[in-house]
């Protein structure tokens, strides 16, 4: 009680309450995500069990449109798939590679930014150079590069099964750069202050001072990052998606499921691109905007 | 007078409650004065200078008294009207010379845009008289500087310049904030006697906001010293550095370090300024005071004659 | 046998542009010497000062003794158990992410040190309850104490405190300077205590070094040094010190700027500032001599 009365006191709460778009966008997030997490248990069919699709029912409008059906509140596809059941399935994928491949690039990022910042010559050298060279690409590039190269160097039945680890891991390597040059710069700033320097003269190593004294006061900016990059790396995985170089039509994404519903698109069956890619706007901008909040939030200048 | 303050209350409004940065705070500046006006840091001293000169951060306001300056209130002015007071009317110094100077302009324009803005004067007539200020705050070689940028000088003289801006339009008061703080000792003693001659020459009014009695001493006519949102002591320099009659402002006289005495242990004020969320009923001074008794608890005192002073304290109260 | 012994210390800083822009702007590299030929000795339990402007190399000569910053020539010889340090600015001195408990706490962990954080916190005049709170819920002067509390758990019998008071109020300040004085006593510690306020140091110091452009010009017994300066920039000085007694003496007007460290100037670099400077200071180093590196002293000039 007294620990939920700390919270509701917090600066970080009360900017919260103040602002209502920040808590309909945290609403928002919550439903995304607590629909994608209980997918398996809540949609109302399971899209991935051959099984229990009706072909017959392939197509079916929304419910409310003349042929629609109640059992298919959002319409089927192409092979009878109840489009809510894929939106929440495909959430989850996207969900959670966007959370994987930001933690991923958050812990490479923050790693390199510190050792960077707080060694500086050299290693800084060395660093920053080649974020410099990774910036000049774009990330989905990158993310294109590295997908290539493991498609390639995996064997073909090997693939489908990683192919979500790949993703992860180069929608993560295209977005650690961010991580390492906010993170770099506040450890130079921070390796100054006393404080480090007096756990120099206690005679404490630097990886140590690293950890335990410049890490924890670094971190704020990145978990503004962090947030933002989540929209940005679900973004990517839904490009990639859609590209074809993605998640495989199995087990689809969010992007998956917008490119599959593209082929019908104009042949009238809207509904089967059209929720997926209402799915992805909503899930993207409120975690943008609840980014935008905490980083206005964490802004002493702006409070 | 060519300032008076009069009751001025400054209050931030924010989420948990309004607080008080300044409570009935009344001084009076007459020209070619200075009065210095010292405290400790959360003392209210740089408020009071901000409060007058109409550049309060929100959501800071004030909230009661008013400001006169040559006996036309200032303080209920539009932005835009303050805004041509300040630079015409009313000069002011900062302690860091480089927020007042624009790091993009040369000096020599900064000054003679100051001079356009505010005189009627020709570009070459702003000009000449540009020169002529640098030369009077002893910048060396003025025509040689004077396409120089901010920059390029060092501390002192970019202090220098900066008063240089403060006295182009001629104003009649003068607000300088901690202007020596930032500077080394013996650039400090230039500065000093630099403001304080040509306050002298202009018969400008000064107000001169520092932490540091030393300054004070050399520089200013009156004193009025500040403890937690309120002046405590106001009076002649001599009383108040030879005579103190607040109990704060003896323990702030007793604690400075002086060369050459015989060495003792300084005397201490334990405890710190309180909080403007935390300040004590009664006499904000009341928990740190060594002579502290009932009354002070919870009746708080205004200004009262003490000696030739006056000052915020029960203990000089007609009895 | 003296404590700390600095022999001809000096220290130079890189402050050239990255090698790129050095390249293609033609720019040689740019050497700072921070601290030139420093020579020091403090003994066990006295309180040594140093004083001088900002840029004057005095925080550098603190950051070398504790070993921060390695020399560049000469040596540091230290006798003693151990050395920590008291920082300036109590608001950057303490991690504002750790609680005063860990804070005070970490010498004693990483030095295995027998010391007591309750103990500590009681020695520097605040309450062990206070273990449990975060920095900025302290005042700078309560900032101060917990700084030397975490000095004072690494058990030093040396503590260098550089401008430990600048960032405090003069009321504060007083509590501070008393507070280590009465720990000097109780604890045997010797100080080195660096600060621009002559009059803080004239409260505090046995022994007063006065530095300028890296070097000490002077080095006396504090009340000699005060009452009769030799070199002609401790007198300027003192001469630049507020007067509170408003006894309206006769003062030498101060006379420009200290020079850019990066080009200093020839011989005596105080010489374009000495009004007794003659063809001698501009072409050669003084020596230090007897407590005092000037020509006109040394000549019997002034």
């Amino acid at each position: 009680m007294i620990l939920l009365r700390r919270i509701w006191d917090h600066d970080l709460a009360w900017s919260f309450r103040r602002s209502p778009v920040t808590v309909v966008a945290a609403a928002l997030t919550v439903i995304c995500v607590g629909a994608a997490l209980l997918a398996p248990w809540a949609s109302p069919q399971d899209p991935f069990d051959m099984a229990a699709l009706n072909l017959s029912d392939a197509f079916t409008p929304p419910a409310w449109e003349d042929k629609g059906m109640a059992s298919y509140p959002l319409g089927t596809d192409n092979q009878g798939r109840d489009i809510l059941s894929t939106i929440m399935h495909g959430a989850r994928i996207s969900l959670g590679v966007g959370i994987a491949a930001v933690l991923f690039a958050l812990v490479l990022g923050v790693s390199l930014g510190l050792l960077s910042g707080y060694l500086g010559g050299r290693v800084d050298a060395v660093i920053m150079r080649i974020a410099d060279v990774q910036l000049s690409f774009p990330a989905i590039l990158i993310a294109l590069l590295i997908d290539g190269f493991a498609r390639v160097a995996l064997p073909g039945d090997r693939h489908d099964e990683l192919a979500i680890p790949v993703l992860v891991l180069a929608i993560g390597f295209a977005g650690w750069v961010q991580y390492a040059r906010t993170v770099r710069g506040s450890t130079m700033v921070e390796k100054e202050k006393e404080y480090v320097q007096a756990a120099r003269v206690i005679g404490r190593r630097p990886l140590a001072i690293m950890l335990s004294h410049v890490l924890p006061n670094v971190t704020g900016p990145v978990l503004v990052i962090g947030t933002i990059h989540i929209a940005t790396a679900i973004i990517t995985e839904a490009t990639l998606s859609f590209l074809g170089v993605g998640v495989p039509a199995t087990r689809p994404s969010l992007g998956t499921l917008i490119r599959i519903g593209n082929e019908f698109l104009y042949s009238g069956e809207w509904w089967i691109t059209v929720f997926p890619g209402l799915a992805l706007v909503v899930l993207v901008l409120s975690v943008n905007l609840l980014g935008d909040w905490l980083r206005d939030a964490l802004n002493p200048k702006l409070r | 007078m060519t300032l008076e303050v009069r009751d001025l209350r400054v209050e931030f409004p924010t989420r948990r409650g309004t607080l008080t940065a300044l409570d009935g705070v009344s001084f009076s500046i007459a020209p070619g004065e200075v009065l210095g006006v010292v405290g400790e840091s959360g003392a209210g001293k740089s408020i009071t200078g901000l409060a007058i000169i109409g550049l309060l951060e929100p959501p800071g306001r004030i909230s009661a008294g008013e400001v006169r300056l040559e006996g036309r209130r200032i303080d209920n002015l539009p932005p835009e009207e303050m805004r041509k007071l300040r630079g015409r009317r009313i000069g002011v110094i900062f302690q860091d010379p480089l927020t007042s100077l624009n790091p993009l302009y040369t000096i020599g324009r900064q000054l003679e845009e100051t001079i356009l803005a505010h005189l009627p004067l020709s570009k070459r007539d702003a000009r000449t008289r540009s020169l002529a200020l640098l030369g009077e705050v002893g910048i060396p070689a003025p025509a040689a500087r004077y396409g120089h940028y901010p920059h390029q000088f060092s501390g002192g003289m970019r202090q220098r310049v900066v008063i240089a801006l403060a006295l182009a339009a001629e104003p009649r008061l003068l607000i300088a904030d901690e202007p020596t703080t930032a500077l080394d000792v013996s650039i400090q003693a230039q500065i000093i006697a630099l403001l304080k001659r040509l306050a002298a020459e202009r018969s400008a009014a000064v107000m001169l906001i520092t932490h540091d009695m030393g300054v004070i001493a050399e520089t200013a006519h009156r004193v009025a010293v500040m403890y937690a949102g309120r002046i405590v002591e106001v009076g002649s320099v001599r009383d108040v550095i030879h005579a103190p009659k607040h109990p704060y402002t003896v323990g702030l006289m007793g604690s400075i370090p002086r060369i050459a005495a015989k060495r003792s242990p300084l005397v201490q004020i334990d405890g710190a300024m309180p909080r403007l969320n935390a300040i004590p009923p009664g006499c904000a001074f009341h928990p740190r005071c060594v002579r502290r008794f009932e009354r002070c608890f919870d009746e708080r005192p205004d200004l009262m004659a003490a000696g030739a002073s006056l000052a915020a304290c029960w203990l000089h109260a007609a009895a | 046998m003296p404590l700390l012994k600095l022999e001809r210390v000096s220290r130079d800083f890189d402050v050239s542009p990255p090698w790129l822009n050095r390249v293609l702007d033609h720019e040689p590299r740019r050497i700072l010497r921070a601290v030139d030929q420093v020579s020091l000795d403090i003994d066990k339990g006295e309180t040594v000062g140093l004083v001088g402007e900002s840029g004057c190399g005095k925080s550098t000569v603190a950051r070398l003794i504790v070993g921060l910053y390695a020399p560049t020539e000469g040596r540091i010889e230290y006798r003693g158990r151990r050395l920590q340090m008291i920082f300036q600015d109590p608001y950057a001195s303490l991690n504002p992410r750790w609680r005063v408990h860990d804070i005070v706490a970490e010498p004693i962990r990483f030095l295995g040190t027998p010391q007591k954080v309750e103990e500590l916190l009681r020695q520097v005049g605040l309450s062990p309850d206070d273990g449990e709170k975060y920095p900025h819920e302290f005042s700078g002067g309560q900032r101060q104490r917990i700084s030397i509390a975490r000095a004072l758990a690494g058990e030093p019998d040396f503590l260098v405190c550089d401008e430990p008071t600048s960032a405090l109020d003069v009321s504060v300040q007083a509590q501070i300077l008393n507070l280590m004085s009465d720990l000097q006593r109780r604890l045997g510690l010797t100080y080195l205590f660096i600060s621009h306020n002559l009059a803080v140091v004239s409260q505090v110091a046995d022994r007063v070094g006065v530095m300028y452009l890296g070097r000490i010009v002077e080095l006396a017994p504090a009340a000699q040094l005060f009452s009769r300066p030799r070199h002609p920039y401790t007198r300027m000085l003192l001469d630049a010190v507020p007067d509170l007694g408003m006894s309206g003496r006769p003062r030498t007007p101060v006379r420009g700027e200290v020079p850019n460290p990066l080009a200093p100037p020839s011989g005596c670099t105080f010489h374009p500032r000495c009004p007794h400077a003659n063809e001698r200071c501009r072409r050669e180093v003084p020596a230090f001599i007897d407590g005092v590196a000037c020509h006109a002293v040394l000549e019997g000039r002034i």
